[in-house]
């Protein structure tokens, strides 16, 4: 789950890291009377989960009060990537003589964190990655024993050649790593972090990821999600325990288990259709999930055909036939469903299938065969 | 022969009075599986009912792992606890001695995970997941909860990071004619304890193995250094499938390692990587079936 970047930096501001001061406004007047409390020049960023908001005309220098409320409604309700701005960060300008990037991900190769810096911030990291390697310097931190001191001056050392920069830039690379590990993130990062004239250092951005499998231990970060910037059909499927995301096809998919759903797309794909989506029912399905997947699936106006691939293991293939017939029985299909199960109770299924006058197949090219087919029919006649 | 588990495995089901731990304990036992205890802290002392269907008499609960592995010589032990406490499940297991551990549980937090990989190695054991499901050598033992009734004996070794799609190829290959020695879900997170180079050094070592279909998916690099590897190290045949060719970049694709990260993870990197190292990839799930042939067949005549 991804944060904001307000929320990013009050998380490391309460870890102890020196955060650029801001204010979070809603509205024009709001970000006018901030700037004014301020007494500053401040900076006005849209407060969206999208990367390249600068280029996007999305974060704005003011000078005066009057400009930030200028700047203010231009930005809240503009549309970056898709997605509609709802709030603005309205930070204090800060003086830069130098910029930085410290950050912290989980690395699936050495099975650790690994703390990152570069003295090219302000800049996508992975890009310095790709074009300037020898620009980041990292150290895979051992989990049992957390960042050690001396892991955090080799780092420091690698931004800042005087030692009182570098002690100051140990501290907070340490205390991103506790508010890495305390808020159970994937990703962690500052970008860029400043050095002011005066050799002060400051968080000017944050980005934090919450590893979803933290949420439930962790109430009062999963209350930071904001809804208003996720598709409503992925907070539906979400609410409903459905892993789901939309994609731009007609064929709507609805599968069990993750690596069977994305072969169905693929195979979607291969005889020439576009998936609708990504849909995992899971394991142990009841029939409401499966209404509720169908609801879902068929709210999109994009979708022009159903397809069901269902392999029973620990899915019960008669509860998924039940799901379907109730789902149908309570909301009328608009279009067409092809419906592939096979697996555990398949022939109880074929016969609650058969009772509502639908049928299936047992093979899966066949099915995604057929559904493509379909959607080819249609748009032909 | 097999690999990982066989007729010596005398399995301990961690969360055995749960849920799913008691459901899947049940069809592990009607397939033939030595289960010897359960752990269930609180319940030690009673017995899990194995049900009508099965002809086993009822498995012995225990407080902890320890006293479970003291009083039953439990070698093999698989995890059904929520994922909150499967962490500390897998350490309990491996600091109690056992050598193989196989987490079912999908959820793990990664930063658990980071915890939990050295000290499982530290204790010598191996860790097979989580978020997998488990392992079979069909018609001998099964450990986790792949359906037996796809499977059937045979040379053919399988390993994949994936549920459904791992039980797709699975049902096709015996409907085909190749039964397996053994077939392992590794699982779909981004750290897991036994990855693929794992499982195709056991099978080029398992001297019942002739063939291998490994099965991947976006995300990581896991497939590719086994591509490297099986260009250097395996003399047995590989061959592969790679889902979400259509995935989109950035989003995590229902398996919390099924994400494409900047340009890495693709299965366009992958597919190449693999046929690169001779691992022929099919398009689809059913082109596995062709090509194993035509590779099997292909030795065959080399060797006759």
């Amino acid at each position: 789950m991804n944060i904001h970047e307000y929320q990013a930096k009050e998380l490391l501001r309460q870890a102890g890291v020196p955060v650029q001061p801001g204010e979070v406004a809603a509205t024009p007047s709001e970000a006018e009377a901030i700037a004014a409390r301020f007494g500053t020049a401040v900076v006005i960023k849209a407060q969206v989960h999208a990367g390249g908001r600068g280029k996007a005309g999305g974060v704005k220098l003011a000078k005066t009060p009057a400009e930030a409320r200028a700047h203010a409604e231009r930005i809240l309700g503009m549309s970056i990537k898709g997605l509609v701005v709802s709030h603005v960060l309205v930070a204090q300008a800060a003086d830069i003589a130098s910029e930085s990037y410290v950050g912290i991900i989980v690395d699936r190769v050495s099975k650790r964190p690994v703390v990152m810096a570069s003295p090219a911030g302000g800049i996508d990291i992975e890009e310095v990655a790709a074009t300037t390697p020898n620009r980041i310097r990292r150290v895979a931190v051992d989990p049992r024993y957390g960042l050690q001191p001396f892991e955090a001056m080799q780092l420091a050392f690698f931004l800042y050649h005087d030692v009182r920069r570098a002690r100051a830039a140990a501290r907070i690379l340490r205390q991103l790593y506790d508010a890495f590990i305390a808020s159970g993130a994937s990703l962690a990062e500052i970008n860029p972090l400043v050095s002011t004239p005066t050799g002060e250092l400051v968080a000017v951005d944050a980005k934090i990821s919450i590893d979803d499998n933290e949420l439930e231990r962790h109430p009062e970060l999963a209350a930071l999600r904001d809804e208003t910037a996720e598709a409503p059909s992925e907070t539906d499927a979400r609410k409903a325990n459905l892993t789901f995301i939309k994609l731009e096809g007609n064929v709507g998919c609805v599968v069990n288990g993750a690596g069977l759903a994305m072969a169905t797309m693929d195979l979607v794909k291969y005889y020439g259709g576009e998936p609708a989506n990504f849909l995992d029912i899971g394991g142990s399905s009841n029939p409401e999930k499966v209404v509720n997947a169908l609801r879902i699936i068929t709210s999109d106006a994009q979708v022009r055909v159903i397809l069901f691939n269902i392999f029973g293991g620990i899915t019960r293939t008669d509860d998924v036939a039940n799901g379907i017939v109730t789902a149908i029985r309570q909301h009328p299909l608009r279009v067409p469903i092809v419906i592939r199960l096979t697996g555990t109770n398949e022939q109880e299924a074929v016969r609650i299938l058969a009772s509502a006058g639908l049928s299936a197949v047992t093979d899966m090219d066949e099915a995604v065969r057929a559904a493509v087919a379909l959607v080819g029919a249609e748009s032909v006649s | 022969m097999s690999i990982f588990i066989d007729r010596t495995t005398r399995l301990l089901v961690q969360g055995i009075t749960g849920r799913d731990g008691s459901f899947h304990t049940r069809q592990m036992l009607e397939y033939g599986t030595a289960v010897v205890a359960g752990v269930t802290p609180g319940k030690g002392g009673q017995a899990f009912d194995a049900g009508p269907a099965a002809t086993a008499p009822p498995v012995p609960i225990f407080n902890t792992v320890a006293d479970a592995v003291e009083e039953t010589g439990a070698n093999v032990s698989v995890i059904y606890v929520p994922p909150v406490f499967a962490a500390d499940a897998i350490m309990e297991a491996a600091a109690a001695g056992i050598p193989l551990i196989v987490c079912i549980t999908e959820g793990l937090p990664v930063l658990d995970m980071t915890r939990v990989y050295p000290f499982v190695r530290d204790h010598g054991a191996r860790l097979i997941g989580p978020n997998c499901p488990g392992l079979i050598t069909p018609g001998v033992c099964k450990v986790g909860i792949i359906p037996g009734r796809i499977c059937a004996p045979g040379p053919i070794g399988l390993v994949s990071r994936s549920g459904t799609l791992t039980y797709e190829l699975v049902d096709q290959l015996t409907r085909a004619g190749f039964g397996q020695t053994t077939c392992v879900g590794i699982g779909g997170d981004p750290i897991n304890g036994t990855n693929f180079i794992d499982c195709l050094a056991a099978f080029e070592a398992d001297t019942a193995t002739t063939a291998v279909v490994m099965i991947g998916e976006i995300g990581g690099t896991d497939e590719q250094d086994a591509a490297r590897y099986v260009s250097l190290h395996m003399s047995k045949p590989v061959v592969g499938f790679i889902a979400g060719r259509t995935a989109p970049p950035g989003r995590r694709m229902g398996h919390a390692g099924a994400i494409i990260s900047g340009a890495t993870g693709t299965a366009a990197e992958k597919v190449h990587a693999m046929v690169e190292a001779g691992i022929p990839v099919g398009d689809r799930p059913v082109d596995v079936i062709t090509l194993l042939r035509e590779r099997v067949a292909a030795v065959g005549s080399a060797v006759g």
